[in-house]
Parts: C-alpha cells; structure tokens; sequence
C-alpha cells in the first residue's frame, strides 16, 4: 500500500508516537494540572514538554505562549472569533481553507468586515494586493502559509512586515506547513499560529494549538471555551493567563504525549531535511505526472514554492473515479474532490468538480512516487 | 514537614509550577512539586517546595528564567 493523503494527516507515525500514547495510558494517566500527587505532575510535564518542543519548532521564545486544542480548526476559530469584533476589518487570501473561511463568514454577519485577495490562477499571493486592501479599521491579516490544495506557499514574511508597518496581526494557518517547512514566529513576524498535530507534526489526530504572541493584548481575546483550569480555583471568572485561559476543561493528555514524540522526530531529524527531501519527491512527482499527455497539473510546478501536496485531473474522468481506481487497482491512498476549500477551488478553476490530491509526506520514497505516477499513466492510458 | 525548614514558591498554573521545577533543576536547586498549602491559597494547584536556605538562590534563578511568581512563603 502507497499512502499519499498526508495532506489529510499524515501515516503512518514515526517510531515512538503510538508508544509514548500506550505509555501515558499504562503508567501516567493522570490529568496535568489538576492535582499534585506524582502522576498528575509527570502528566503535567509531558504536557509542558510538548509546549516547549512546539516552542522550539517555532522558535516561540515563550512556551507558555502554546495553548493546546484539538486541531488547527479550533485554534483558527479561537484567534478569529476571540479578537474580531463589528466593525473590525480582516483581510486573507482566496486560497484559504474553510477553517478560516466559515469562521470570517459567520462573523461577517455580525458586523466584521471581511476582504478576499484573490490569488493567481497557480495560487500565489501578491504581498502589494494585501497592502492594499488595508483600511483604516483593519486589524489583521490571516493566511494559510501553504494550499492545502496545491501547496503554494504565501509569502508570510513578506507580509509580515506589511502587518507590522500598519500595526496589524498576523495570524498563520500553518496546518499544512508545521513540521514540513521552517517557520520562525520572530522573523516572520508572526503574532498567532494555527497548527495542527497530526500532519507534519505526525502525532495523532485530537492534538492542535495555537501560539500567541506577545503583540495579543490577552485582555482582548475572548476564549471559545470557559471552564475549570485547575487554576484560580476560588474565582469563578476565566483566568487572564496563558495558557490557562484558553485551555479550559481536560486536555488531550494522551494525544499530546504522542505530539511530543512526533515533534521529537521532526527536531531531532530536523525541518530543513524534511524539507529538502519532500522537495525531491515533489518535483519528481510534478515532472513525472506533467509529462503524461491528458494530465493537467495545477499549482506552480515548482517545488521550491511548493509544500509536498499537489492536484491533478485527468481529461475526461472525474477525480473521484480516478481515486477510485488507485484505490482498488493500485492500493495508492489519495483524496479527490473539493478538499475543504471552495475559494482555492475556484481561484485555480477546478470548482466544482475538484482535483485528485497527492499529499506526500516525510516518510514516503521516491520509489513511491514512481509507482503513483506510473499508476497515473496506466489509468490514463487505459481511459484513451 | 512540621519543623523542616522549607518554603514554597507560588505561581500561576501547573505549567508555571514545571517551567520553575526545570529552571531550578537546571540551577542545581532541590525542589519539589507538592499541593498549594490550604493555609496560603484556595486554589487546587501544585506549588514549588525548596529548601529556606536556597530562597536567594531560588529567586535569582526564576528571575533569570522569567518564570513569574505569585510569591515564596516560609513554612
């Protein structure tokens, strides 16, 4: 079996992640940060490991700047829904995935004021069509770093500096980026990233957060959730710390041992290696399914500008047979349709009918890539 | 601990509770994650027990380490 729906979540796990989860299982088990006795505290430090290895990845100079949820969903909607308010105004891409895209519509009717700057047909950002699109109510900027679609990266430093000239935040959908690209929140100037756990981080699903600058006046952020923190105990008003006051109720424990396995992988093998590698098998991948004649590759076609996903379709066949067929024939895993993202879609004219997706990720081979591209040929051979 | 010559930092939240047990540890201070006594504070987390004769060394470690802290009592 070829499994290329990393892009979805990433599989199979690294060594460790699986038993650092049956670990905490068998012999922690205790829930971090609500008691005293020896296991609490142990649960408590592999959650606090987690948040400096997450930290780290990033280089977020705080780690309790990290606040854990269940995916870069919720993490999304916690720094959407908690600073914008009517009469704000937020700009983001026609690239992004819904995860940004039905929050900002919700609250656009509500009174927050919201822009779409189209992107190029391949799914790039103008960094200038941002600038200008700043108005006087404007107060921040959201983007995915990576299409979840076809892979194209925005250029978050650049607009970066556009956000700090205006005085705006930057928040970062780094869903389809953490762990697979190097990010630094610093250089970047990044004041709030999205991630998730179970992509490029390769820990399991349940497991996501956000980083929150220190530029986030936390006295303006309204958590999604209220609850018990197992701090403040005597109050019955939310904590204003971090990261207590955006991580009501029990956390994911369990899976956040298994994250922190994951990242472990990803430091100790390091980004820039995962980067040059999926580099290697995307452009093998790009070069192997544009040579085939009746395939339409979409994106940049270049994979230095490019995350390890990319969308194809096949002339005359929809995407869902396609994957059918790769499925049943050729037991290669990939997602087709509409991937969560109807503006990507129609930015790079594939809506409503959608794409095959390839998502490659830090543990497949560029034989695997061989075989899914011959694969490719063959069904496209036969349909002639 | 009657009699023994400890005292107690306290700090915001567990996370703040292991970010100082890992500043101390990494200063060579003995400390220990033990419940908050009910006498300093209702609240249900762990606070950081050192030894008394360690509190200058104490504080001057968390303050390089930028932990925060809500205060060091004797007990």
């Amino acid at each position: 079996m070829i499994y290329l729906d990393n892009a979805a979540t990433s599989w199979p796990k690294p060594p460790g992640v699986a038993e650092a989860m049956v670990h905490f299982m068998n012999e922690v088990g205790a829930n971090p940060g609500r008691s005293a006795h020896r296991l609490a505290v142990e649960s408590g430090r592999i959650v606090y490991n987690t948040r400096e290895a997450v930290a780290e990845l990033f280089n977020a100079l705080d780690p309790l700047r990290v606040v854990f949820g269940f995916n870069a969903t919720e993490a999304l909607n916690l720094a959407l829904c908690g600073l914008l308010r009517p009469g704000h105004h937020v700009i983001t891409s026609s690239m992004e995935h819904n995860s940004v895209m039905r929050p900002l519509r919700a609250l656009e009717r509500q009174g927050v004021e919201v822009t779409v700057v189209q992107c190029s047909p391949q799914g790039f950002l103008d960094p200038s069509d941002v600038e200008a699109a700043i108005r006087v109510n404007t107060v921040m900027i959201v983007l995915n770093h990576a299409s979840n679609v076809v892979g194209t990266i925005l250029p978050i430093a650049k607009v970066g500096k556009i956000a700090r000239r205006y005085n705006l935040l930057l928040l970062v959908d780094a869903a389809q980026t953490a762990g697979a690209y190097p990010m630094d929140v610093e250089a970047d100037k990044i004041d709030l990233l999205a991630f998730t756990g179970h992509k490029s981080l390769l820990g399991p699903m349940g497991t996501g957060g956000l980083y929150i600058g220190e530029r986030v006046n936390l006295r303006e952020l309204e958590p999604l959730v209220r609850g018990g923190t197992g701090s403040r105990s005597e109050l019955e008003e939310q904590p204003n710390f971090l990261p207590d006051m955006c991580e009501s109720g029990t956390i994911n424990a369990v899976g956040i041992a298994g994250l922190l396995a994951g990242v472990r992988f990803v430091l100790e093998r390091g980004v820039d290696d995962i980067r040059r590698h999926e580099m290697e098998l995307i452009q093998r991948l790009i070069e192997g399914l544009s040579a085939i004649a009746g395939v339409t590759v979409h994106g940049g076609h270049d994979a230095r500008r490019q995350t390890a996903t990319v969308s194809f379709n096949v002339v005359g066949m929809e995407p869902s047979e396609v994957g059918l067929r790769l499925d049943e024939e050729y037991s290669i895993m990939c997602r087709v349709g509409l991937h969560c993202a109807p503006a990507a879609h129609k930015t790079i004219g594939t809506f409503p009918v959608g794409t095959v997706r390839f998502g490659l990720g830090a543990l497949n081979t560029l034989e695997e890539v061989d075989i899914a591209v011959a694969a490719v040929d063959a069904i496209v051979q036969e349909a002639r | 601990m009657t009699g023994k010559p400890y005292a107690v930092i306290l700090v915001h939240s567990t996370s703040h509770a292991i970010r100082a047990e890992k500043a101390l540890h990494q200063a060579g201070i003995r400390c220990k994650l033990i419940p908050v006594p009910r006498h300093l504070s209702s609240d249900c987390g762990v606070c950081v027990r050192i030894e008394r004769a360690d509190q200058q060394a104490t504080l001057q470690a968390l303050q390089a380490a930028r932990v925060e802290l809500e205060g060091i009592h004797e007990i």
